[in-house]
């Protein structure tokens, strides 16, 4: 499984809430790339058709805040973010992004330091983020274990399909 | 859902004539103390009312609980939220908690679990505790709890579906931080466009010329909040070119707005009714708000986008607010002109 990324960053601010991620009026949209089309389109619009492959994002406090729509965490995936990195999380956020394979790190205090554009290499199983132009590193909080066997197996679906699949050859 | 529920035979199937799931499941008995709750809603918060554990998640994590019945869960830290005081008569349940999370912010209690205490709480009906804990939420609580009162006994005992046992505090029980509010001459609260925890008094809100009132969803749409409009425009008529959307929550809310007279005051007044769901709350339907709108809602959310253009406002207010405001077409403090309600 793949442990370290490398990407340009995009900054966010505080309390960037799930409506701002994916509002309400694309609910309907059931495919998952046009779901990504649309990502942060309460931002801006012009976010998802730039945001380049394998992208960071780095925002503040209470990422994901709000509704319980997964289709937020399916929208930066899609888009073609690797990792999200943010000063705290919000729960139900939390839980979708790592049910669906979406790593995440709690970092304090990056945000402040990085510029959109800029590299960054961010190793989730460790929490090591390094700016990779300014030579700086950041400590982040490791994911947990529980999380990090949700990543390794792809997303909590696989993790169950394996998990049942066993069971039914016992 | 529906294809699926039939599938399976389940036995509290809701479909489109029922309503906003919390208020449904709540009067439908499904909800009881001493449970813990999970729904594919964040305000699921709002079950702490009636003294369960209620927590919102994701759409897979259901799939996943569904099928193994296990949840992989933090226990939060709690924290204490102490409101004490009588507010004003014209102050709703709704000026309370803006109030409150004013103070806490949005990310004040995120991943934690807050315990609504003091003595206007004890006193307060099942309503005005689901107002509460429903917006419990929005400043990041995993869960929202409040010790059942005799008024949650009477409200669940005749409608719950299964025995329960209702769960006690530890006397002493040390919280991981203690807040307290003290709600007397409270005035009403708003919380400003772009962040639910922009609040301040209505008196320092300023002019502001609205398009859309909005009384409904899981928060502002149960019939005392009907209720409260009603006494506002009774024999009157809202403001030229003002939208007034009322949503009931349930199709039982909307039955007693009927039996009670509300309904056809609302009517008379010129509002726009909808049948009960969650209306422009999200940006659904009946109410989407366009470019340069101003909206003044009984709702729960005024993010950028949440009621349809990034660029509409959206005020939160009160149920009685939003009526005030309806009728004279400006932001307005209900005290002004609510005869016998303030």
């Amino acid at each position: 499984m793949q442990t370290v990324y490398h990407g340009p960053v995009l900054v966010l601010q505080n309390n960037i809430d799930t409506d701002q991620i994916y509002p309400g009026r694309f609910l309907e949209i059931v495919d998952h790339k046009e779901i990504g089309a649309h990502c942060l389109a309460g931002v801006s619009e012009d976010i998802a058709p730039n945001f380049p492959k394998g992208g960071v994002l780095v925002a503040g406090s209470n990422f994901g805040c709000g509704s319980s729509r997964e289709h937020a965490a399916i929208a930066l995936i899609n888009m073609g973010v690797s990792v999200v990195i943010a000063e705290s999380f919000a729960r139900i956020f939390y839980r979708n992004a790592i049910n669906l394979g979406l790593p995440l790190v709690v970092c304090q205090g990056l945000g402040r330091q990085v510029r959109n554009g800029e590299e960054l290499e961010v190793d989730i199983r460790t929490g090591q983020i390094r700016r990779l132009q300014a030579e700086q590193s950041f400590q982040g909080e490791a994911l947990g274990e529980y999380a990090m066997s949700i990543l390794e197996a792809g997303g909590i679906k696989p993790l169950f399909r394996r998990r049942y699949e066993q069971e039914a050859t016992e | 859902m529906r294809e699926f529920a039939q599938a399976q035979g389940l036995r509290y199937h809701f479909d489109v004539n029922a309503g906003v799931c919390h208020q449904v499941m709540a009067e439908r008995g499904v909800i009881c103390p001493g449970q813990i709750v999970v729904a594919t809603d964040s305000h699921t918060t709002t079950h702490g009312a009636l003294g369960a554990v209620g927590t919102g998640v994701g759409a897979t994590d259901m799939a996943t609980i569904m099928i193994s019945g296990q949840l992989w869960f933090r226990v939060p830290e709690i924290i204490e939220i102490r409101i004490d005081g009588q507010p004003k008569p014209g102050v709703m349940p709704k000026d309370v908690i803006l109030h409150v999370l004013g103070h806490m912010k949005a990310d004040g209690a995120v991943y934690k679990a807050v315990d609504f205490t003091g003595s206007y709480v004890e006193q307060l009906d099942v309503p005005g505790r689901m107002v509460l804990c429903n917006m419990a939420v929005e400043m990041g609580a995993k869960t929202a709890y409040m010790q059942p009162n005799q008024k949650v006994l009477d409200f669940i005992t005749p409608r719950a579906v299964r025995p329960f046992q209702v769960q006690e505090t530890d006397p002493g029980y040390a919280y991981a931080a203690s807040y307290h509010f003290d709600v007397s001459g409270l005035e009403p609260q708003v919380a400003v466009p772009g962040g639910v925890d922009r609040v301040v008094p209505i008196s320092q809100a300023g002019q502001v010329r609205v398009d859309q009132c909005f009384i409904g969803t899981c928060t502002g749409g149960r019939l005392e909040d009907f209720t409260a409009a009603a006494e506002i425009l009774w024999g009157k008529h809202i403001a030229p070119y003002v939208r007034l959307i009322v949503i009931p929550a349930s199709t039982e809310v909307l039955q007693q707005c009927m039996k009670t007279g509300v309904l056809k005051t609302l009517l008379d007044a010129g509002a726009a009714i909808s049948t009960p769901g969650c209306g422009p709350c999200l940006s659904a339907h009946e109410g989407v708000l366009a470019e340069g709108e101003v909206c003044v809602t009984a709702s729960n959310r005024n993010f950028p986008g949440r009621m349809g253009h990034r660029d509409a406002s959206i005020y939160l207010a009160s149920p009685a607010t939003v009526a005030a405001s309806a009728l004279t077409g400006y932001l307005t403090n209900p005290c002004t002109v609510w005869k016998g309600g303030c």
